[in-house]
């Protein structure tokens, strides 16, 4: 009973494994390509999450932080560049579903 | 009784913020509707920042509220709504193959738990202070180097983004001009 109530490194890397699991199902099974940008923000976070559990239970050096910081950054901007694709492929097929828009040109 | 000695707010935060995390991921997940996954992410990545929080992070968790619940969750948002058949919940939010999905999301899941109960990991409880200071310093000292090339790649992407959509707001006012009796022209 003592492990369940004390919150240590153990728990944050189960949350933390339960939100990686919960982007990649969907990223696997979704369709629209919105939705599969979520799901991969949701991986992203996971593993900054990760960082900062360990950096806060197994050292203390900041690092940990830095890193995170460094996700966070690469996260906004491949939110913003894959959203700008995501608009182009709806300007060119009217449609953002992954299984329709196969083609590379019109 | 020993568990009760143990039982802080420090715990019952956590479960909290777990269970609105870990709630929220799921929702984000199995949702049918995709304007409901995008409000869910909302609430998972709060509750991500409020673990950040309780991890001692207050910077990182300040970055997280501002640039993924501000940035990144309007821009999710934008595109929702800007991309078409969003009122029609069968095909804005479809699910495939939910079948093969689930059961690798599990062994995926119980293969990680496990590795989680094997591991030990030698864990040594850090004195929470302020961590600006000290990130600031890493950050312009130890990674300097990253933390330039983060500044340009941030460069190249709001070029890049620019990029992108402007051509195709070009091909459409120049398909727009090409036959006038089009019903609008945007923009």
């Amino acid at each position: 009973m003592n492990q369940i109530f004390t919150i240590g490194l153990n728990h944050y890397l189960v949350v933390a494994a339960i939100l990686f699991v919960a982007g990649l199902l969907t990223v696997a099974t979704r369709r629209n390509a919105v939705a599969i940008l979520m799901g991969v923000e949701l991986i992203l976070n996971s593993a900054s999450l990760n960082f900062i559990a360990f950096s806060k239970f197994v050292q203390g050096q900041i690092a940990g932080q830095a890193f995170s910081l460094f996700i966070i950054l690469l996260a906004a901007a491949e939110a913003c560049i894959a959203l700008a694709i995501v608009l182009a492929i709806f300007r060119n097929f009217k449609n953002v579903d992954t299984y329709k828009t196969t083609l590379l040109r019109e | 009784m020993n568990w009760i000695n143990s039982f802080s707010a420090t715990t019952l935060i956590f479960y909290l913020l777990a269970a609105i995390s870990v709630g929220c991921a799921l929702s984000v997940a199995f949702s049918t509707n995709i304007l409901h996954s995008a409000f869910a992410l909302l609430g998972a990545l709060s509750g991500v920042a409020g673990l950040y929080f309780l991890l001692g992070a207050d910077f990182v968790a300040v970055v997280q509220l501002l640039v993924y619940v501000g940035g990144i969750m309007v821009l999710i948002l934008f595109a929702v709504l800007l991309t078409r058949e969003i009122s029609d919940i069968k095909i804005s939010n479809v699910s495939v193959s939910l079948l093969a999905g689930l059961p690798t999301a599990f062994i995926l899941l119980a293969l990680i738990l496990q590795i989680l109960r094997k591991s030990h990991f030698p864990t040594t409880i850090a004195v929470s202070t302020t961590t600006v200071h000290r990130l600031g310093d890493a950050l312009l000292r130890e990674y300097l180097l990253p933390f330039e090339i983060a500044s340009v790649v941030l460069l190249i992407v709001l070029v890049g983004a620019m990029v992108i959509s402007r051509r195709a707001v070009k091909e459409e006012i120049g398909a727009d001009q090409q036959n006038p009796e089009g019903q609008e022209v945007r923009r």
